[in-house]
């Protein structure tokens, strides 16, 4: 797992968001910005992509690290951080 | 023996589409058994049954459209021997609800509709209760096709199904979406008409007033962390279960809000069910209730919260949770908004809106904070209770949520 | 080829003049056709054009000259016999019935009666109930006839040239109220063969059947629709006996709704017949139940209203047209 690309990293998690929400259009998001308050995820559906990833990926996230998965770059590194640790 | 007829599934519900029969003709049922799935406004509906016995016979077909009150199935009762017709003008006798616990809960505002028909039902009614109105053309086209007709939409004469609802069916069906993607279509048309007709009433009907308050959910974040630390993800609460079991034991404590306003005078609820606002993707909303939100633990909570919330998006709602609400409860935070001035679910008398959780400028012994703050609102009906009273349950709601630890006093 | 503008009833005297020219067996005889020139001026001039012998008055006695005129026919001429009205072709049942209908066969096929009965019919003339009924789906129950319903001005003249070579009886039904209507014919009159319907008007969404005085309502109606973003189309029937079930199969497999427009009543009529052989051969064609527009089951009423309201109008075939297509 820890020698996934960050390309490979951001399109599970694309899939993981797909999967909760279908239409999304994650390609008009601007990477910096809150993504659930643009794709319109309310808590429950941010934990099933949570579970989602941890499915895919084996990561769990506790929810004091909530805070660093607030816009989707912050989510990515969060993830290839602690991939990598 | 008894009819099982098309439930009331909502204050404008005139009929329902029998998509799919869940039992057969002897086969056994119990109380509280989804035994069909009705299409309505607000989408496909797992119905229930509140009586036990035996499948007699199926009085209506998959894909007939049955008027709210009319017998969809007979049941023979435990303990009952079929007695041929004889047995059939009793059942007639007996109501068409069986008064059980969320059907009592559930009063109708169309409870009029519920009565059995008279015993001289129109034969049109009668005969389309065993056949699918479609054209000759429709069917053989069907057969061509190899399509199942009783899903599809119908355009023709006297509701029936012509040619051209099986060739959009079927082009539907080719073009990898199924004949029931179709029929999502118009269901989310109807949806709107619903949702339309419902708060048109409620505005028109109902004198609102608001009330709000922003609180401080510091502690309530704090309790939901420890609460969830160490916690797979799967195991964990959201905050909205906070929110709800707030309203829940508020309720519990001003019952004047937790009801319905029917022929003039307010109804109470027996039982908190809080009815859920949840937004469709691709547009829509449904309330469904989440029963007895007083009575139950965290996870336990948790768990009836994720099962409704996923049905609720799979369109699997059932035919209990559609009426059972006593008072609604909204949260546009996720959303972004900081408030929500709510507009009440008629016949329901009080709608209680969240709207996010953010930081604010807060004053805690003498010194402003930062504080992560919450707004939450009350809209009431006033012909049922006045603003003190309002204020009252609002005060309520606001101790809870701010000391989180009388939500589920050990 | 020229075209003429001319009145339906100058079209059928072209076909009576063409008829009366080409064949010297042909003769007319009825009521007041000749010194009064025809009860519906239909026959005006001829009596002066082909003489007493061929232009003969009669007694007013349908039966009696409706007999001559088999007698004729048997006898190797090609006799036109006018009834005023179908009304009053009653009086001559017996003859047109039970000899003019049945000898070809009582005969083993040895006698012919090669005899043309041409009569008005229909309503909306103010004329009451003995005047004015639509009595040819009647007669195109009756096996040994041939009944036709000219309604287009070629048709008016060329289907009495067709009847004529028809070895067997042949009824025409005129309906009175398009004697006035005026449209155009080409060059000189020809016969218009008896054996098909034809389609008036071309589309595809609900066929609208009918025949004689009622196309040009319906046609109307067509226009009507039209408007709406409706596609009729609209077959003219022409002949009644033998009825053309191919071409009425035909349009009912391309638009799968029907419409039957009869001036007659709907209790046992050619309507009746028309649905019940469209239910017994296209079934599964059709995406609806069938509809008519008949007339009201009274006797047709004098008073201009009354007898509007129970003659179907164009606003009825719209009206049938909407509520099919639900």
């Amino acid at each position: 797992m820890a020698n996934l690309s960050r390309d490979t990293l951001r399109e599970t998690v694309i899939d993981a968001i797909l999967a909760v929400a279908p239409e999304a259009d994650i390609d008009a998001l601007p990477p910096d910005r809150p993504w659930r308050e643009a794709l319109e995820i309310d808590s429950f559906d941010f934990l099933n992509i949570l579970v989602d990833l941890e499915k895919r990926l084996g990561v769990s996230v506790p929810e004091s690290d909530y805070h660093e998965l607030a816009t989707l770059e912050g989510l990515i590194d969060y993830l290839e951080r602690r991939l990598a640790g | 023996m008894s009819e099982f007829r098309m439930p009331s599934l909502g204050a404008d519900m005139e009929s329902g589409t029998l998509v799919e029969w869940n039992i057969r003709p002897g086969e056994r049922v119990e109380r509280g058994q989804i035994v069909c799935v009705v299409e309505t406004q607000k989408g496909a509906i797992d119905v229930e049954i509140w009586e036990a016995g035996t499948v007699e016979r199926l009085v209506a077909e998959e894909g007939q459209k049955v008027p709210v009150g009319e017998v969809l199935a007979v049941i023979l009762g435990d303990g009952e021997k079929d007695e041929g017709g004889k047995a059939e003008d009793d059942g007639r006798e007996t109501p068409a609800e069986r008064p059980t616990p969320e059907a009592s809960q559930a009063p109708s505002p169309r409870a009029p509709d519920l009565s059995p028909p008279p015993t001289t039902a129109t034969p049109d009614v009668a005969s389309s209760g065993v056949r699918l109105r479609i054209s000759p053309a429709a069917r053989r086209r069907a057969a061509e096709l190899g399509l199942d007709p009783a899903g599809v939409n119908s355009s023709g004469i006297d509701g029936s199904i012509t040619l051209e609802d099986i060739e959009r069916a079927a082009q539907a069906a080719q073009g990898g979406q199924s004949t029931r993607a179709v029929a999502t279509t118009d269901a989310h048309a109807a949806m709107r008409q619903a949702i339309a007709t419902a708060m048109a009433r409620s505005k028109r009907e109902i004198p609102h007033y608001y009330l709000g308050n922003t609180l401080c959910v510091e502690p309530a974040l704090a309790w939901l962390e420890t609460h969830n630390a160490e916690r797979p993800v799967t195991e964990r609460l959201i905050f909205p279960v906070l929110q709800l079991r707030a309203v829940a034991l508020a309720l519990e404590a001003v019952p004047e809000l937790n009801g319905w306003f029917v022929d003039d005078a307010f109804q109470p609820a027996e039982g908190v069910h809080l009815g859920v606002a949840i937004a469709l993707r691709g547009g829509g909303l449904v309330a469904p209730a989440l029963h007895d939100a007083d009575r139950l633990a965290p996870d336990v909570m948790m768990a009836a919260l994720r099962d409704l919330l996923t049905r609720a998006r799979k369109d699997r709602l059932r035919s209990s949770e559609l009426t059972a609400a006593g008072l609604t409860v909204t949260n546009l935070g996720d959303l972004g908004v900081e408030s929500v001035q709510g507009v009440i679910y008629p016949p329901q008398v009080a709608l209680v809106g969240f709207g996010r959780i953010a930081e604010r400028p807060w004053v805690r012994d003498g010194q402003v904070v930062a504080a992560r703050c919450l707004h939450a609102s009350l809209a009431a009906d006033h012909r049922v209770t006045d603003g003190a009273l309002g204020a009252r349950f609002l005060t309520r709601l606001t101790d809870l949520l701010t000391e989180p630890e009388r939500l589920w006093p050990t | 080829m020229t075209t003429q503008t001319i009145a339906y009833r100058e079209a059928l005297r072209q076909g009576l003049r063409a008829a009366l020219a080409d064949d010297e067996r042909v003769f007319l005889m009825g009521e007041d056709v000749g010194r009064y020139g025809g009860t519906y001026a239909v026959s005006h001039g001829l009596l002066e054009e082909f003489g007493e012998a061929r232009i003969r008055d009669t007694p007013l006695s349908e039966s009696t000259f409706t007999g001559a005129g088999i007698g004729a026919a048997l006898n190797g001429m090609r006799p036109i016999v006018e009834i005023m009205t179908v009304n009053f072709s009653l009086l001559a049942l017996d003859q047109i019935i039970n000899n003019a209908a049945t000898l070809r066969h009582m005969s083993g096929g040895q006698l012919n009666v090669p005899l043309v009965i041409r009569m008005t019919t229909g309503g909306g003339r103010q004329l009451a109930a003995q005047h004015s009924h639509s009595l040819e789906g009647w007669y195109a129950h009756i096996p040994g006839l041939r009944i036709v319903a000219p309604a287009t001005h070629e048709d008016a003249r060329g289907m009495l040239l067709a009847a004529l070579e028809d070895p067997d009886p042949v009824l025409i039904f005129e309906h009175a109220l398009l004697l006035n209507v005026e449209g155009t014919v080409e060059g000189e009159p020809r016969p218009m063969e008896l054996d098909h319907a034809a389609i008036r008007r071309e589309g595809g969404q609900v066929s609208l059947i009918t025949y004689g005085g009622m196309l040009h309502k319906t046609l109307a109606a067509a226009d009507q629709l039209a408007a709406e973003g409706i596609d009729t189309e609209v077959l003219d029937l022409r002949t009644l006996r033998p009825l053309d079930d191919a071409a009425i199969m035909a349009s009912v497999a391309k638009t799968h709704r029907v419409v039957v427009i009869d001036e007659g009543w709907r209790s046992g009529s050619l309507s009746a017949e028309i649905i019940t052989r469209i239910n017994e051969q296209a079934f599964f064609e059709l995406d609806a139940p069938p509809v008519r527009v008949c007339t009201q089951e009274v006797p047709i009423p004098y008073a201009r209203h009354l007898e509007d309201a129970a003659i179907p109008q164009v606003e009825d075939i719209v009206a049938a047209v909407h509520r099919l297509l639900g």
